[in-house]
């Protein structure tokens, strides 16, 4: 084979192996781009993590997190007492309407405020939470979910939420526990009433979004 | 200040300076009516149970202040010797006290609830009444319920066919 033969094969051989190459880095990149577009990939909505400040979720969520909240918002039929949530004293029960008994009822001891001589806590209209809005054995995230849901939380508006949230007397009433029957305070959320009723408003001033667990 | 309320069908006022006296006191030491009971003073036994406008209440744990207006209904009031509420006259029958000193807040709880459950069950008995005695009279009181029952319906006026 001449020198210029050698050449013309050499540059053959320099084509192929290049178109080869071409063929071999092209495809890959389109199997890549077909993988990203097919994964498991989900693009960020900003419309819903953009705008979460969470601070005042959080401090809302710590006073409807607390025992004195979560006692009357039991998952079963049993209203709980005290910071260790124990099953309401006598065997006392939801009832059919969620103030107990026919005979019996919330209000044969409950009345509408404290009794500082008896320890026998009271607020207006005290009664348990419908079943709809068990909130025991709940995160924060779901008791969040559960409270907005039309469906769940007696067909309340953003704007209901918030009347009932910060203006309640029962609400409230956790800001106002009383004593217990020895005379001992009970304990209250861990944070003033004050800046939970502005963490309600501006998280619902916010849209009312839930930050991922 | 002045609260006034009917108690027993009377109409009473009391003048008071803590308008946060349990209503038991103010039955007890002000109007003379011994009959309903201290146990306990934190609305856990029940021997202060009276009716506040039908409803049965712990009375040591309803300031007097709540019985404005009220219509009161104490154990003297239930009935009387010559006149028994059906709930005393099965209590008589059935023998149920023993030292005697629950026995007003246990009669009150079981006319409030036949009053709500005229036919009650063991369940709503249980449900419903949960006074204490320290007697151990409550076999004798279960069997004087349901006689209270049968007492009530033979009293009963009967209607025209």
């Amino acid at each position: 084979m001449t020198i210029l033969q050698k050449i013309d094969a050499m540059k053959t051989k320099v084509l192929v192996f290049s178109t080869v190459f071409l063929v071999i880095v092209l495809s890959a990149m389109s199997a890549l781009k077909a993988k990203i577009g097919t994964s498991e990939y989900v693009p960020l909505d900003t419309t819903k993590t953009a705008v979460v400040e969470d601070s005042s979720y959080r401090t809302m969520m710590q006073v409807l997190t607390h025992e004195r909240c979560l006692n009357c918002h039991p998952n079963d039929n049993v209203p709980k007492q005290g910071d260790d949530s124990n099953p309401h004293n006598f065997g006392m029960s939801r009832g059919t309407n969620d103030k107990g008994f026919a005979a019996t009822k919330c209000a044969t001891c409950h009345q509408k405020e404290n009794n500082l001589y008896s320890g026998v806590p009271g607020a207006p209209h005290w009664a348990l939470a419908p079943k709809s809005m068990a909130w025991e054995g709940l995160s924060a995230a779901e008791i969040a979910t559960v409270m907005l849901d039309k469906t769940t939380n007696g067909n309340r508006s953003h704007e209901d939420l918030i009347h009932h949230l910060t203006e309640d007397e029962l609400v409230l009433w956790a800001f106002d526990p009383g004593v217990d029957n020895e005379g001992k305070p009970r304990t209250k959320p861990p944070v003033s009433e004050e800046s939970y009723k502005a963490a309600v408003k501006k998280w619902f001033a916010n849209g009312a979004l839930i930050p991922k667990e | 200040m002045k609260i006034s309320f009917e108690i027993n069908g009377a109409s009473r006022t009391v003048e008071i300076e803590d308008q946060h006296t349990p209503l038991l006191w103010v039955v007890r030491d002000r109007l003379n009516l011994k009959g309903t009971k201290f146990g306990c003073g934190k609305a856990a036994c029940g021997a202060c149970t009276l009716h506040v406008d039908g409803e049965a209440v712990r009375s040591c744990s309803y300031p007097v202040k709540f019985a404005e207006g009220k219509q009161i209904i104490t154990i003297e009031g239930l009935g009387d010797e010559k006149n028994p509420h059906p709930v005393q006259q099965a209590w008589i029958e059935e023998i149920v006290p023993q030292c005697g000193y629950c026995q007003p807040g246990f009669m009150m709880a079981t006319a409030a609830l036949l009053n709500k459950v005229p036919n009650p069950t063991d369940a709503d008995i249980d449900q419903n009444i949960f006074n204490v005695c320290r007697c151990a009279t409550y076999y004798r009181m279960r069997k004087a319920i349901h006689r209270a029952v049968e007492i009530q319906e033979t009293n009963k006026p009967k209607t025209e066919a």
